[in-house]
């Protein structure tokens, strides 16, 4: 299941209170355990803050001179024997990648972690097309093998609970003759790491994400914390690495830079255990390494964001830090969000590639509360970009006609104070009266939303302009 | 910080908020009261309805602007503005200079507006130097730190330094103190069983403080958590900071329960 196939986002409402009432999922959800952890990496680095600011000065340079920066890379991949396909639609970056499988006959794809990949729905379309791809990092290979999509950009499993990963393995692993169900998570991981193997060196291609492209040297990097992306890449005849333009940096003192504060935002390490950087293909007298060297650049609506109010959102290196403290991801999870990037980056990101017709419910379903803008180490503005897409359904009118009716009722009452004096007395009085034996009203016709779930405290009685003019202040 | 002015009584121009009008003037009178032990002259300007907030956050700039024009013109003249809220005083002081960008006759007024406006803990801890407050207030309590004041206004320490100077107080640090109550404006109505279960938590989060009393300084974060506290029939009482530091609490039922 793809939802790049079958966007959700219309209906997130409906997801998100179906996966409060998911009990399993709640209890998947229950301790996300990054918070903490990220606290304690940003306490260990006192430069924490001056990186920040580093890190988002190097990304806005580079966003301002991307056509310069976009040649300059694919100059130094050519010089190192790789080659760049540039795909402005997702189809194009499906289309590129089958013709490269299909150059050597490929039968089995072995896949490093890439929401890229999600982005096109690459596996569905892979096998339309009789190829074979394996997800080889295990959260992706456990909904893989659920046929479900990631709820998290880098802890893909994240809504699932051991017991439903003990079972998936039961039902899926029999045909490798593995037949008892596990209990243990080390268990587990042995098990998807012995199939696994076998399929890494079976695979005619690989691909990979990349969490940078680095323009100095033609280099991708890809951090990975199970080696996966190292195997993906190093085993099959074609390295393809999979990646979107806003990925580029100047140099590699510039990736530095950045990764300093990509796994200390994201799980809390100081690195991640693997950092790997690849720059073209096996050069002669190299031990290991792919014969081609091929990175497939999809732009898919990005470019058109430069320039916009919605530009920043393209510093964003995709660390999780503003899932993982956003109030409404823990409370609903990822696939509520109904498309491939949840979370408040996503809810800044998915009305841009697909429309915010399709996605306006996702930035309007925050407080505000301001905390995914207090830890993105890049210091995207993400509150203030959803607002601005409010903005945007505000003047398509795609808001609720009553929301916007409701709206006008209030500027015209706000901006004519005797009026509005006169309907808060009148308010006042009679919602004090009504709460008056309770200091609470628990029903209150209109006002459903609120007193379904909540008592509504009682006003005073009285307004305060009327009692300071009472009071003759 | 501005240096409280030693010739002259600052004057200040008291925003009351649309939630305080409304729900629970006491709190507008607390800070008065706060305001003047403080040394200031306060006054509340007729003209003032609403920072423009419902509109600003719903996407209509339009209407946004013509509410901020208003509270622009009502508080000309004031040495400061001040709110008990801190998500009304961000409004003026971070998003009415951005509502205005490029308009070159409000946007110079709107700047002028935002730099004299302070949440009012804050205003009084910062700006007045107050250190202490003559307030009793018999019971432990615990503070919630709502979202505009905390993370746009760095409001964290001042309540708290002035609650410890409260006779009779014990102050319990909340767990999750910074994480949103769930309120967010209109989300609490736009998406009510989201935010029901980020209400539930704090209520849950306050509990175990064992704290009697649950203080922040923003009335909508209060009713929503008050509203919540008495349909579960949990044993906490919700105030307004300022309440307490005025020495008001007394004489006043928590929000949400009735007079004894």
């Amino acid at each position: 299941m793809s939802f790049a196939q079958n966007p959700m986002s219309r209906s997130f409402k409906a997801n998100a209170g179906a996966a409060l009432r998911d009990r399993t999922l709640q209890r998947a959800m229950g301790y996300l355990g990054f918070r903490e952890k990220r606290l304690e990496a940003v306490a260990r680095l006192p430069e924490f803050e001056a990186l920040r600011d580093q890190a988002r000065e190097i990304k806005n340079h580079t966003l301002a001179h991307l056509d310069f920066y976009l040649e300059a890379y694919e100059a130094k991949v050519l010089e190192s024997g790789g080659q760049v396909h540039w795909c402005r639609t997702p189809d194009e970056a499906r289309r590129a990648v089958l013709a490269l499988c299909r150059s050597v006959g490929a039968r089995t794809v072995t896949r490093g972690k890439t929401m890229i990949g999600e982005e096109i729905a690459l596996n569905p379309f892979l096998e339309e097309n009789g190829i074979q791809p394996v997800e080889t990092d295990l959260g992706e290979y456990i909904i893989q093998l659920r046929s479900e999509p990631p709820s998290h950009i880098i802890a893909p499993a994240i809504h699932v609970t051991k017991e439903q990963v003990a079972e998936t393995f039961l039902a899926k692993h029999a045909a490798y003759g593995k037949t008892r169900l596990l209990t243990e998570p080390r268990e587990m991981l042995e098990e998807a790491r012995g199939i696994l193997r076998d399929k890494f060196l079976r695979a005619d291609v690989g691909i990979t994400g990349a969490n940078f492209l680095v323009a100095e040297t033609g280099s991708s990097i890809i951090v990975t914390n199970e080696g996966n992306g190292d195997l993906t890449q190093l085993l099959p005849k074609i390295h393809i690495v999979l990646a979107t333009p806003e990925k580029l940096v100047p140099t590699l003192e510039d990736a530095s830079t950045i990764l300093r504060l990509l796994a200390r935002s994201a799980t809390g390490q100081e690195y991640s255990v693997y950092t790997t950087v690849s720059t073209g293909p096996r050069r002669a007298g190299d031990l290991d390494g792919p014969a081609q060297y091929h990175v497939v650049i999809l732009d898919n609506g990005r470019t058109a964001m430069l320039g916009t109010e919605f530009q920043d959102m393209l510093r964003c290196i995709r660390c999780s830090a503003c899932l993982n403290h956003c109030p409404v991801y823990n409370a609903v999870g990822g696939h509520a969000y109904g498309w491939v990037y949840p979370g408040p980056m996503g809810s800044v990101l998915t009305p841009s590639l697909i429309g915010v017709d399709q996605a306006g419910a996702l930035p309007n379903a925050s407080t505000f509360c301001g905390k995914c803008e207090s830890v993105c180490p890049m210091k995207i503005p993400l509150p203030k970009m959803m607002r601005h897409w409010r903005e945007r359904e505000h003047e398509a009118k795609l808001s609720p006609v009553l929301a916007r009716w409701g709206l006008k009722a209030w500027a015209f009452a706000a901006r004519r104070p005797l009026l509005y004096r006169a309907m808060t007395r009148w308010a006042a009085a009679i919602l004090g009266a009504l709460g008056r034996r309770h200091g609470n009203l628990a029903n209150l016709p209109l006002a459903s939303g609120w007193t379904e779930f909540r008592d509504l405290p009682a006003p005073e009685g009285k307004t305060f302009h009327a009692l300071w003019a009472e009071r003759g202040r | 910080m501005p240096e409280p002015k030693t010739t002259a009584k600052p004057r200040v121009g008291l925003f009351v908020t649309c939630l305080v009008d409304l729900f629970r003037p006491s709190v507008g009178f607390a800070a008065v009261k706060l305001l003047e032990q403080a040394g200031c002259t306060v006054e509340a300007p007729a003209a003032q309805v609403c920072c423009g907030q419902p509109a600003y956050n719903s996407g209509d700039r339009a209407d946004a602007r013509a509410v901020a024009r208003d509270i622009i013109d009502a508080f000309r003249g004031y040495d400061y503005i001040v709110a008990p809220s801190g998500s009304c005083a961000g409004m003026i002081r971070e998003h009415y200079p951005l509502l205005f960008a490029g308009d070159a006759e409000t946007e110079p007024r709107a700047r002028d507006l935002a730099k004299r406006t302070y949440e009012l803990v804050s205003f009084l801890v910062d700006v007045m130097k107050v250190a202490s407050v003559p307030a009793r207030f018999d019971g432990a309590v615990t503070y919630h730190d709502s979202c505009s004041g905390l993370r746009e206004l760095g409001v964290k320490g001042q309540p708290r330094a002035l609650l410890k100077t409260v006779q009779g107080l014990t102050l319990k640090e909340l767990p999750g103190a910074e994480a949103c109550c769930g309120f967010g404006g209109a989300f609490c109505v736009k998406y009510p069983e989201i935010s029901n279960r980020m209400v539930a938590d704090k209520i849950a989060d306050a509990a175990k403080t064992g704290a009697g009393t649950l203080l922040a300084g923003d009335l909508g974060c209060l009713l929503n958590m008050a509203g919540k506290a008495t349909r579960e029939g949990a044993a906490l009482d919700l105030r307004h900071v300022a309440e307490v530091l005025a020495d008001m609490a007394r004489d006043l039922p928590p929000i949400g329960k009735a007079k004894v």
